[in-house]
């Protein structure tokens, strides 16, 4: 057992977390990153379609904002939007002078496609796996500085961090299993960025890889951190049947049509103007809509390519043609692909200020495991790549200088002591007919029920009782594997504890918002009440229970008005 | 479906011995290899090891041998190997690499060779105002090497790493591409240079092809391989022996029809290198030995071409007509 130290702490290795690392390197920080797996497979790589930024000279910030803030529905903070909108140009060329590979249009520019939402092409990209190449560009940025000696930066690769460590205000740091060899350490630092990505797997199915289990959200909100607007859950609209993979919403950027059993273009009922290029609530909404009624087809409806030129598949959106044939034996040139509605992303998350900044001292968080909230009640495809970076490099600064004339805290008596006990308990339960995977399987199917596209109180309360009793499951439930290298068993389990929390505080916040919003849509409350829910929920976790408080929502010069596409 | 599978296993803390073990499971039609593996896991034997993240081959990590070949097993499925029902699915880990338990292995021989090839742009120009103007050509080229997700398949598989650790192998070749074809860098001279005279270089691979039929992101390395050589003969810095070997092996084929195996080493090492035509010298008598170079390709001071050499030279003639016309 060891104790590191650092200026700052990073904990995961996606886009958030690099860009911050890096944005803290260059502030002279010494830099300690750690990440469950290796830094490129982390879940950025799965953004496919692109990511936002008003650079046009057709095109303006205000524009941009004016976009996010109506994808919203009002909800997203309007100083915090400004901030993403501002930056976004300079930091979209920052990406591509240090090597992403852009489309190009004919005069050797950055090239543009339409996206959901938005007024303007203003998304760039890299055909369809625009999120990998931003990423692996990120960690070429990791080598390059590690090659040219600046300050030092360790990167525990393969390392989870298990509890985050505070003494009853600061975040000191974290305890962390090295998953090669099974030992317990403890990292203490003068700033911790969280950067650990979404709770995707909350949901049964899911577009988010197998890692989202919201451990940051969790960690974070066990020291005192507050979760905020949980309750707004993104479902993407064209995710795979059956397993829930992505099919980019670029598709319907570059033309894709959506289509009922009938053969109908049904978006024309819902969104007449932008059609299928509506916000994506209000697409899912639409596809659940024609599926409850009747005219879906096995619980899906169809994403039709079949009038775009092959060619044109093949340069922009080669990745899901591929995802389509090996994973739904669809080739999408020649036949329409079945999709529904899936959880794809968490628009809440802790909230933090412009600078990724939390309620606890010491304790940042950028990216999606974050809620600042430029996202608010729906989030605009291609902006959650520019708020990882934007936020991620904010947060790297922000937790530098803030720490410039501190010391690193000492670590706390007993802390990796107290870890290790709590960790060998969940070894030393008596076996029983329960699995890990099985309260897992539990819980995804049952909120995938209760709390997806269509919410009411029934199904909620039903919900909070659920979890109540997966909790009791998650209290007995041993891990089998009782090895010490390489202990997935082990790892999942504590994921699971993770996961229950986010569940239960998505479910408190469903019951408390008692409107329809963005993501949020209740039968029983199904319209926007501004009068009432132009706040956001916060729920904070004390030793007596979860408190609820609420706070405005930041108004600067868009008002609220009536939505529709 | 009732599915066989039979994984290698390896426990570090159980001792050094590996063992395979069966596993039979039912699952639906269109599974695969790695949902196989998942229910093992979480329903089975919660002590199997693997890495899998994003189920849809963007993550790269779920990269292992399945009936001896590399592949991602959440791009393979059960169907496309088993052909007879009760056929059994052999998962191994990946190779050229350590196991550090069951099927997850020690990726770091990968990553080193990826830091030797300098894996980050170097602009040398002055910066400019806004993006860099390229042709959106030059960048879909390099998109297609910027595709790899360093999943590890073709350097398990990949034959020359096997005998040879200098070779910087498959992967990380590709991304030495995605620098040395990116018209935003200033350094392409360098890198080719590097590339070419470096131990372990692209002059070392045998282009087996092996690569290009176990990726499963349609990289090509081994063509990203044969352009950098190209690229290396063009920019001049292709001088050693890998790019003798193979003018002296087309400039053979080309006077003979056929391999002329007795002049092919003093042309590729250089006619005066005698410690290294010396050091071969054994080689020679084992291929002998062993058929692989007859005798009578040995013995005659003069070789003869064989018959209808004219319609080999015309093919040649051709082929540089064709890269001519390319050229202009």
């Amino acid at each position: 057992m060891a104790v590191f130290q650092h200026d700052v702490l990073v904990i995961g290795a996606g886009l958030a977390g690099m860009r911050a690392a890096l944005a803290a390197q260059g502030e002279g920080a010494n830099v300690g990153m750690i990440s469950k797996v290796h830094p490129v497979r982390s879940h950025s790589n799965a953004a496919q379609g692109g990511i936002n930024a008003a650079l046009d000279a057709g095109d303006s910030w205000e524009e941009h904002a004016f976009d996010t803030i109506k994808g919203s529905d009002y909800l997203a903070d309007q100083d915090s939007v400004e901030v993403l909108c501002q930056e976004a140009g300079s930091e979209l060329i920052a990406l591509e002078n240090m090597g992403v590979i852009f489309n190009r249009d004919e005069a050797g520019r950055l090239g543009t496609r339409m996206f959901g939402g938005a007024s303007k092409a203003r998304t760039y990209f890299v055909g369809d796996i625009t999120g990998q190449a931003i990423l692996h560009v990120m960690y070429e940025q990791l080598m390059k500085a590690e090659g040219a000696g600046q300050t030092p930066m360790r990167i525990y690769e393969e390392w989870l961090v298990t509890s985050l460590i505070s003494d009853g205000d600061r975040c000191l740091g974290a305890t962390l299993l090295d998953i090669l060899t099974g030992e317990i350490h403890a990292v203490l630092a003068k700033g911790t960025i969280i950067a650990t990505g979404g709770f995707g797997r909350v949901y049964e199915p899911s577009t988010n890889a197998l890692i989202c289990t919201g451990d940051g959200m969790s960690q974070a909100w066990r020291i005192g951190a507050p979760l905020m607007d949980m309750e707004m859950v993104q479902h993407h609209p064209t995710t795979l049947k059956g397993s829930g993979v992505l099919i980019t919403e670029g598709a319907r950027g570059e033309g894709a049509y959506l289509l009922n059993s009938e053969g109908d273009r049904f978006m024309e009922k819902y969104a007449p103007n932008a059609m299928e290029l509506a916000s994506r609530d209000v697409v899912s909404r639409a596809e659940q809509t024609e599926i409850n009624e009747g005219r879906g087809i096995d619980g899906c409806v169809l994403l039709d390519m079949r009038h775009l030129p092959e060619k044109l598949i093949q340069e922009r959106l080669w990745q899901i043609r591929e995802l389509g044939i090996d994973l739904a034996g669809v080739d999408v040139v020649k036949e329409p692909i079945p999709i529904q509605p899936g959880c794809h992303y968490a628009m809440g998350g802790i909230k933090t200020d412009v600078h990724g900044a939390t309620v606890v001292p010491g304790l940042y968080a950028a990216g999606e495991v974050a809620c600042v909230s430029v996202h608010g009640g729906n989030r605009l495809g291609a902006n959650s790549l520019l708020d990882t970076v934007i936020f991620g490099r904010r947060s790297g600064i922000a937790a530098t200088t803030t720490g410039r004339d501190m010391d690193v805290p000492p670590l706390p008596d007993g802390v990796i002591e107290n870890e290790k006990q709590r960790l060998q308990e969940l070894f030393d339960r008596p076996q029983n007919s329960d699995r890990i995977a099985q309260i897992r399987w539990d819980l995804g199917v049952s909120m995938d029920k209760n709390v997806a596209v269509f919410r009411d109180a029934d199904g909620l309360q039903e919900q909070q009782e659920e979890i109540k009793k997966l909790k009791e499951r998650y209290a007995s439930v041993p891990v089998e594997d009782k090895g010490k290298v390489f202990n997935t068993d082990l790892i999942f389990a504590l994921e699971l504890g993770y996961l229950l929390d986010c569940a239960e505080a998505i479910v408190i916040g469903a019951i408390g918002r008692t409107e329809s919003r963005g993501a949020q849509f209740r039968l029983d409350y199904p319209e926007r009440n501004d009068e009432e829910w132009l706040k956001h929920i916060l729920l904070t976790y004390t030793p007596e229970g979860i408190r609820t408080d609420y706070t405005p929502v930041t108004i600067t010069q868009w008002a609220p008005k009536e939505r529709t596409y | 479906m009732k599915i066989a599978l039979n994984v290698k296993r390896f426990d570090p803390e159980a001792g050094n011995e590996t063992r395979n073990q069966q596993y039979a499971i039912d699952l639906p039609e269109h599974s695969t290899v790695l949902d196989a593996l998942i229910h093992v896991r979480e329903y089975v034997d919660a002590t199997l090891a693997l890495r899998c993240s994003c189920r849809s081959a963007i993550c790269g990590s779920c990269a292992m041998r399945v009936d001896k070949q590399a592949c991602l097993a959440c791009k393979t499925k059960i169907t496309d190997i088993v052909k007879e029902e009760g056929q059994e699915i052999l998962v191994e880990p990946m190779g050229n690499m350590p196991v550090i338990k069951d099927l997850v292995t020690d990726m770091e021989v990968h990553w080193s060779k990826v830091r030797q090839v300098t894996p980050w742009l170097r602009p040398t120009g002055p910066e400019p105002e806004r993006e860099y103007l390229v042709s959106n050509d030059a960048m879909m080229d390099v998109a297609g090497a910027m595709n790899c997700i360093h999943c590890g398949a073709c350097v398990s598989d990949c034959p020359v790493l096997e005998i040879d650790k200098s070779f910087i192998a498959p992967a990380a070749l590709a991304k030495a591409y995605r620098f040395a074809g990116d018209p935003r860098d200033g350094t392409h001279k360098e890198r080719l240079q590097m590339l070419s005279e470096t131990q372990g270089g692209i002059w070392d691979c045998t282009r087996c092809n092996m690569c290009v039929e176990v990726c499963p992101k349609d990289v090509r390395p081994m063509d990203l391989i044969m352009q950098l050589r190209d690229k290396a003969v063009a920019a001049g810095v292709a001088g050693g022996t890998g790019k003798r070997h193979g003018d002296a092996f087309s400039s053979s084929v080309r006077r003979l029809g056929r391999l002329d195996e007795m002049r092919l080493l003093p042309e590729s090492v250089g006619i005066f290198n005698a410690p290294r035509l010396l050091g071969e010298l054994r080689g020679a008598f084992r291929m002998m030995r062993v058929g692989k170079l007859p005798w009578k390709h040995a013995l005659p001071l003069v070789s003869k071409p064989i018959p209808g050499i004219k319609h080999v030279r015309r093919l040649f003639d051709q082929a540089r007509r064709e890269e001519k016309e390319t050229k202009e």
